[in-house]
């Protein structure tokens, strides 16, 4: 399989990367995710190439991707909005926010919107229980939620 | 109260080279390295540190644990904090980064170590990244890289960043990540202190517990070990989540009562609502009723009351609540976090949740909760790694304490409905 190329930049970050371990297949989950944030997805070029790189299957790739939730296979939306339904977020009330959030956007939970600008997907717990009900866009988190403010940090992404 | 990892948490910049010296930051590394390692692992032993990240082994233990004469060795911390309710980790990378820098130099040098990683969680990319300047800024100090004060010792520390599966916070499941692996764990013994990453002898530490680490060395064993109670030294960053009037985290003294964390620290229940339970150390462990309020916090009297410490994370529920809900979400949490790799894991936490949500639709039966009951008797210590153990805590303790909760949803059911 062909189409998948590394840039000069990225080349350089994934030398800078394979530098930090004395075994290169260590490589594997920063080179997925090198990838997953530029390209919002990893696609079966992609595996290849990272194989290529560390000198193991794409199969092999495939099976470690395929473990963690945050490598995708289909294309995401330009910001992934993570929203923590576990329990300290339930307690105050995400149920119902989450429910606001898939409305406003007009998809269901674990859908893009067709513009490809949002997907949003239900999270467990993400660390910051202190500030709950809280969300991740994209790397930022957002926490004591309302709807006021989920319409703020909604409206305020272009 | 005694506040050592707080004491200056919300000093502006403290995340800074400068900042962090000006408040005395890296000057335990004089001191340690004109002691012999040995005696730096002694003096953690004697301090009575437990690990903050769930499991509280004795640190200095874990230290002299290494394989002898291996080498290399690797040090992990373990920054992949996603037990639901703990948020402690976060608030130190965020704001301290390195207090944690200092501490691993700290162990490496006790250890022999001249290797280590800091595997965050992957959501944690903004961490990653304050991080990774602290770790720039120590390098072009001295602190890390080669013959540091030029006393021959080297240590080279990198971030790693995990991509979402609780997991990995699982020690030798995040050596197999850090490995490029699926994040399995691993059949122990051999534990990591004998064969850990890259099958050499390696430290696997929470971020809390490597933060502690400075004071020991600045201000003695003997003076952290005097702070808290005999089996509980020192303090713990508890993480107060849920229907509290000001969550948040704090740092306080080990043995402290838990009802002046929920109403003195933490303002009290919302609404003036009535405290029905409280989960004292993350999702995991077993939850108590507000009759148990005065329990003290400590390892020793919560594992008297039939749970445990944990990662530190008090969830606290008011009286609005239907327990049967609340643990729902936590069975479905662990069943869709299992690695799958154990049966009863597997298939138990989802028979569980079809079990519960059954109950939950006013389809179960009276029986139910005994078969719930078997099922977690199936699962409990029969796994490779204690997630399993991890979702029957919920489960039998909302069975024990709350059981008026379940029978609420078998009112006009007959038990002898299919
Ligand atoms: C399912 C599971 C998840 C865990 N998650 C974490 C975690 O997120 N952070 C952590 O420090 N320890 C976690 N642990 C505990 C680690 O296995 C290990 O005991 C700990 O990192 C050792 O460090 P300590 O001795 O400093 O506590 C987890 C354990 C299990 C079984
Ligand atoms: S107990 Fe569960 S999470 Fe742990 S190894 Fe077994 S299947 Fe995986």
């Amino acid at each position: 399989m062909s189409g998948f190329t590394f840039s000069d930049e990225q080349e350089k970050e994934i030398t800078r990367i394979v530098a930090k371990y004395p075994f290169k297949k260590s490589a594997m989950l920063p080179l997925l995710t090198l990838v997953q944030r530029a390209e919002r997805e990893v696609s079966p070029a992609a595996m290849v190439a990272i194989s290529k790189k560390l000198d193991c299957s794409p199969a092999y790739v495939q099976s470690v991707m395929s473990f963690y939730t945050m490598y995708h296979a289909e294309k995401v939306g330009k910001y992934m909005i993570l929203f923590c339904i576990n329990i300290s977020c339930q307690l105050n009330g995400c149920d119902k926010l989450l429910e606001y959030t898939a409305g406003k956007l007009g998809i269901t939970v674990g859908e893009t919107t067709p513009d490809g600008k949002f997907t949003l997907h239900r999270e467990e717990c993400l660390a910051a229980c202190t500030e709950a009900p809280m969300m991740r866009v994209n790397d930022i988190y957002y926490g004591a939620l309302t709807e006021q403010r989920i319409d703020d940090v909604l409206n305020s992404l272009d | 109260m005694t506040q050592i990892l707080f004491k200056n948490i919300n000093t502006a910049d403290l995340h800074t080279m400068k900042v962090y010296e000006a408040q005395g930051g890296y000057r335990s590394l004089k001191k340690a390295f004109a002691m012999q390692p040995e005696e730096i692992v002694a003096a953690v032993k004697t301090s009575g540190l437990r690990g903050r990240g769930g499991a509280g082994f004795p640190t200095g233990l874990k230290w002299s644990f290494l394989a002898k004469d291996v080498f290399p060795r690797y040090l992990c911390c373990n920054a992949d904090e996603s037990e639901p309710g703990t948020c402690k980790d976060r608030e130190l990378l965020l704001k301290n980064p390195h207090l944690l820098i200092e501490g691993m130099i700290l162990c490496a040098y006790a250890c022999r170590i001249e290797t280590g990683y800091i595997y965050l969680r992957g959501e944690f990319h903004d961490l990653s990244v304050i991080m990774e300047q602290a770790i720039a800024d120590a390098y072009a100090k001295g602190y890390l890289g080669e013959n540091i004060f030029g006393g021959g010792f080297n240590f080279d520390l990198h971030t790693h960043l995990g991509a979402g599966a609780y997991i990995c916070g699982e020690e030798s499941a995040l050596l197999n990540s850090l490995e490029g692996e699926r994040g399995e764990p691993r059949m122990k013994p051999p534990f990591p202190a004998v064969e850990g990453l890259y099958a050499q002898p390696t430290i696997v530490n929470n971020v809390e517990t490597l933060c502690v680490v400075p004071y020991i060395v600045n201000e003695g064993a003997e003076k952290y070990a005097s702070i808290g109670t005999k089996k509980s030294a020192g303090t713990k960053l508890v993480s107060v989540s849920g229907h509290v009037k000001k969550p948040a985290n704090y740092e306080v003294v080990l043995g402290t009562p838990v009802r002046e964390i929920i109403y003195d620290l933490a303002g009290g229940i919302r609404d003036d609502n009535k405290l029905k339970a409280f989960i004292p150390g993350g999702s995991s462990v077993p939850m108590l009723p507000a009759d148990q309020v005065d329990v003290l916090y400590d390892y020793e009297s919560l594992a008297a009351a039939g749970t445990m410490l944990g990662s530190g994370a008090m969830i606290v529920i008011d009286d609005s609540v239907n327990i049967v809900e609340t643990t729902l979400r936590l069975i479905s949490f662990y069943m869709r976090e299992s690695c799958g790799k154990c049966t009863p894991c597997r298939e138990g936490t989802r028979w569980l949740y079809q079990i519960v949500e059954q109950i939950m639709q006013n389809a179960g039966q009276l029986e139910h909760i005994e078969k719930m009951e078997d099922i977690c008797d199936t699962m409990a210590t029969n796994t490779f790694c204690p997630l399993a153990d991890a979702c029957v805590s919920p489960v039998v303790s909302s069975i024990k304490y709350f059981r008026a909760d379940y029978e609420k949803y078998f009112t006009n059911v007959s038990t002898s409905l299919a």
